[in-house]
């Protein structure tokens, strides 16, 4: 079956024409061409394909694409604004949080899901909102330093 | 406040500080395009088609139902591909689709292009494949059997290389020693499980028989060579193209089955094929470590110096040759250049089994080996009464000098790398004095800066790199090295702004395109920063005596006067000397727009040595060298480590970026310890079991321990600046120092890895059952 989605993605309102099994990792990729949120496994193993669905990090690989009827879905290619990397993403630069840079979408948002609801995360509750994403470059040492950086940034008003 | 560069000219330096990579910005952004990333209209997808048989002769392979399937557009089979492809020239083992044979279950047998994905899955549903089916097996000691059937005709009793070779006498050695033992340790198979799955894009143009390939690979100029070697089409019509790689670490150094499999698609079909693999298909494709046999035995005197080596080492390889003879031979070359050893005898066996092909997997070869020789010499240790850091100490050599089996060792910083994590860990005062469950442990580990001689020997430098300079005053480096997450790029824009005292913002990094970039050897075995680094050196100085020879024509002063600050070109001090961009304008009225070559080939005193066959692998024009600490705590109740913290020092001749330097060094330890604590690539009936991110357990961040960096500058006498690899060589060194801190936390000995819960668990209950059957008199225990 085929029906009409209507979405705010990375803030601007669609309307697409959808198959029932599509799903939203699918949907970003191959039909919106946002390429910026990656494949990493065979379904919800790696974090990869980490989206916010209404500011939640979501695995878009193992969400139906219909279910995002009328939310707000935010993608990697939504962070920035006047040309300027945003908190987290500038965490991931400067520290090293991102090497090879295949998990780094999925990292990114999933941290920025953290620092929307909770501005000054402890050690522990970085590693709980991390702990479904893997990277296999970095060993997590810089990326725990990214976190907290773009928790510092944050205090000085720059936007997750 | 700003003030003019002609007021207070200072080149920019752009070497030894943190500097983060300069494609960082499109990573973070979502902008960085991987090959799965290049989509375009009219993209046919591809599938494959995979052996569900473990070894069989192929009876038939029938795609006529298949081929009826709305959108199928091609689907070819072993019948296109009469050639074999293969990393080493000397073995060639593997067709892109299994001809003839099937030697391990998922091997490629047929692979389909159609207009959308659904359509191909559905032929792919339709494929009818017969065989007749033949012994298969799992482990090196059936494959070894005697009256085992063959897999390859060539390879009597399923061996792909064996190795032997003594050096000194290892019976006097061992008469010289007060304390000889032997042990036997196993190391389960690991994947490299590198984020990014296998994927290619292959574009055929008909009308002019040109072929282009976007492939997630490591050596572009290997792929260019297996596809025209399986295309058996004239080089000069492949384009080869690699897009940003998310993650390597060894796997696609060998052009692997994915990318040609794309490119005999897309000319079947005359057109284009995007072949992206599942996660299954991705650690299939394998090329990981092999599961590894080691005995090792080791003679010791009372003060801890060595006096002579055995070393028995079987590796189960997997169906095809792969780099199989070469990681055989580094098994036992590496035993040497980083402890002053004589009177060592190593035998290895790599052999072919039914299980997908391994490859060269971080630390290629060096890894296992140093697990079994750290653990033992740890044993010895404490079985003498002795201090593990006084043993290493009583073993060092001392550099410049050469190995018995000709390794040329220049810089040698292990010795500072054993002062830095003693003194950090705060060794001998905790050692001993930590509570229950807890423990310490150390070991070293060391890894070559590139191969000297690379594997296609053509007489070419072993690196080389150009640098085009035009009137918009932007210097262009053009490498074939590949980035993929090690920062590459960066360190070659580093290299170069550093030469010519300009910000890295004027330099920009052309990689990935064939149709642009000189050739490469490529990313491996840790070549890049040493080998094309040094290209990248020489290439700009050459730019920079263009520069001063512009500069002195333009200042009307001799060559020899001219000083570059970057920005400005002066003679001497009191003149106001020219800008950059004058320079610029200037040295292109020679010749137009600028290029320049930059060389780099290694010495021969650094091809290793003829003693034996194979004695070149493991020669280098530089080592590098690692110590490590590691603090455990281990539950005896549940059998759980915890790692809670490791200190790493890493020799690197010079950090050209301390950010990147520790970025690849955290990452090594943190591999190492996967492998030493969770991962395994386990198989039932020949069916990789744990072909998916669950059951191949990679550490969390909840599960990775703090990793305390501490940066060795040996300076390398032929590095860059100083520089070796730090990519490579802290793997090895956690596997010994995990299980020597479990030692000293609980007394029990880990031999075997990964060090699982269930391990340590059956281990601890097993000490119980025998503690309670022979009750101590004293009650201990």
């Amino acid at each position: 079956m085929v029906r009409l989605l209507e979405c705010r993605l990375n803030g601007r309102d669609r309307v697409d024409a959808i198959a029932d099994n599509l799903l939203l990792l699918d949907y970003l990729r191959e039909k919106v061409g946002l390429t910026g949120t990656k494949t990493g496994c065979d379904g919800g193993e790696c974090g990869a394909c980490t989206v916010l669905i209404d500011g939640k990090p979501t695995l878009s690989c193992l969400t139906l694409v219909a279910t995002i009827q009328g939310k707000h879905v935010d993608t990697i290619e939504s962070l920035g604004s006047d040309g300027q990397l945003s908190a987290v993403q500038r965490g991931f630069h400067e520290k090293l949080g991102s090497q090879c840079g295949y998990c780094t979408p999925g990292f990114i948002m999933a941290s920025v899901g953290l620092l929307r609801r909770n501005p000054n995360p402890t050690d522990a509750e970085i590693l709980d909102a991390l702990g479904s994403n893997i990277c296999r470059c970095t060993g997590y040492v810089k990326i725990i330093e990214a976190v907290k950086f773009a928790a510092a940034l944050g205090k000085h008003g720059v936007p997750p | 406040m700003w003030s003019h560069p002609m007021n207070k000219p200072i080149p920019a330096h752009n070497i030894g500080g943190y500097i983060p990579m300069i494609d960082g910005p499109e990573k973070v952004s979502g902008r960085a395009k991987y090959t799965a990333d290049v989509l375009g209209p009219g993209r046919l997808a591809g599938r494959i088609y995979r052996s569900p048989y473990s070894h069989g002769e192929i009876v038939n392979v029938d795609i006529s139902e298949a081929l009826k399937v709305p959108g199928v557009v091609s689907i070819v089979t072993g019948a296109d591909c009469e050639r074999t492809f293969g990393v080493l020239p000397i073995a060639r083992s593997e067709h892109p689709l299994a001809r003839d044979k099937v030697r391990y279950r998922g091997e490629p047998v047929a692979a389909v292009a159609a207009l959308d994905d659904g359509a191909a899955r559905e032929a792919i549903r339709r494929i009818n494949f017969t065989v007749r089916e033949l012994p298969a097996y799992y482990t090196a000691k059936d494959a070894l059997a005697p009256g085992a059937t063959l897999l390859h005709d060539k390879k009597l009793g399923n061996i792909e290389r064996d190795v032997l070779f003594e050096l000194g006498s290892t019976a006097e050695g061992f008469a010289e020693a007060d304390l000889v033992r032997e042990k036997t340790y196993n190391c389960a198979e690991v994947c490299q499980n590198q984020m990014e799955m296998h994927a290619a894009v292959a574009e055929y143009d008909a009308v002019r028989d040109r072929m282009t390939v976007h492939a997630s690979t490591q050596v572009p100029y290997y792929v260019h060579l297996m596809l025209s070697q399986i295309l058996g089409m004239d080089m000069s019509h492949i384009r080869v193209i690699k897009p940003h790689v998310g993650g390597g670490f060894g796997c696609r150094t060998e052009t692997l089955n994915i990318e040609l499999i794309a490119a005999l698609l897309a000319r079947k079909a005359n057109g284009s094929v995007r072949l992206v693999t599942t996660r299954e298909e991705t650690f299939i494709t394998h090329r990981g470590r092999p599961e590894t046999d080691i005995t090792l035995k080791i003679g010791m005197r009372k003060d801890g110096r060595i006096t002579a080596v055995e070393c028995d080492c079987d590796q189960r390889g997997g169906a095809h040759s792969g780099y199989g003879v070469v990681t055989i031979l580094y098994a036992g070359s590496m035993l040497y250049a980083i402890y002053d050893l004589h009177n060592v005898k190593y035998v290895g066996k790599r052999v072919l089994t039914n299980t997908p092909p391994c490859g060269a997997f971080r630390g290629h070869g060096t890894v296992d080996i140093r697990f079994a020789f750290e653990s033992l010499m740890d044993e010895m240790t404490s079985e003498l009464g002795l201090d593990p850091f006084a043993v290493r100490r009583a073993n060092l050599l001392t550099a410049p000098t050469f190995t018995d089996n000709d390794l040329m060792v220049n810089s040698y910083g292990l010795p500072e790398c054993l002062d830095w994590v003693e003194r950090e860990s705060g060794w001998h005062k905790r050692k001993g004095n930590l509570p229950k469950g807890k423990g310490l442990g150390m070991a070293c580990s060391h890894y070559i800066s590139g191969a000297s001689k690379p594997v296609n020997w053509t007489g070419e430098p072993h690196a080389t790199v150009k640098i085009k300079l035009d009137f918009d005053g932007s210097i262009v480096v053009l490498s074939g090295a590949a980035d993929i997450g090690q920062g590459s790029t960066t360190i070659l824009a580093q290299t170069v702004a550093e030469v010519l005292g300009l910000d890295l913002a004027r330099v920009r990094v052309v990689t990935g395109d064939s149709e642009v970039v000189p050739k490469d050897n490529g990313s491996y075995s840790s070549r890049v920063t040493f080998m094309v680094g040094n290209a990248a050196l020489d290439a700009a100085h050459n730019l920079k005596n263009v520069l001063v020879n512009a500069a002195a024509r333009k200042l009307e002063a001799r060559p020899e006067d001219i000083e570059c600050l970057g920005e400005i070109y002066r003679a001497g001090a009191q003149d106001k000397g020219a800008t950059f961009d004058e320079v610029v304008t200037e040295a292109l009225k020679d010749t137009g727009t600028i290029t320049v070559t930059g060389n780099y080939s290694t010495i021969p005193e650094s091809h290793g040595g003829k003693k034996y066959r194979g004695a070149a692998i493991g020669g280098t024009m530089g080592y590098s060298y690692s110590a490590q600490v590691v603090e455990v705590s281990v539950d005896e109740e549940t059998g759980v480590v915890t790692v809670d913290k490791v200190w790493v020092a890493h020799d690197c001749g010079k950090a050209l970026n301390r950010l990147t330097v520790e970025g690849q060094v955290q990452g090594s330890v943190w591999m190492g310890m996967g492998q030493a604590m969770s991962e395994e690539a386990a198989y039932h009936d020949g069916l990789m079991v744990t072909a998916n991110m669950l059951d191949y357990r990679v550490p969390t961040i909840q599960d990775s321990p703090p990793i305390e960096v501490g940066i060795v500058e040996s300076n390398d006498p032929h590095g860059p600046f100083g520089a070796k690899e730090a990519g490579e060589g802290s793997l090895a060194a956690f596997l010994p120092a995990l299980t020597n801190a479990i030692a000293d936390a609980i007394g029990i000995r880990f031999n075997d890895l990964p060090v699982t819960p269930d391990r340590v668990f059956d281990a601890v209950e097993k000490r119980k059952r025998a503690a309670e059957k022979s009750p101590k008199k004293n009650g201990g225990g």
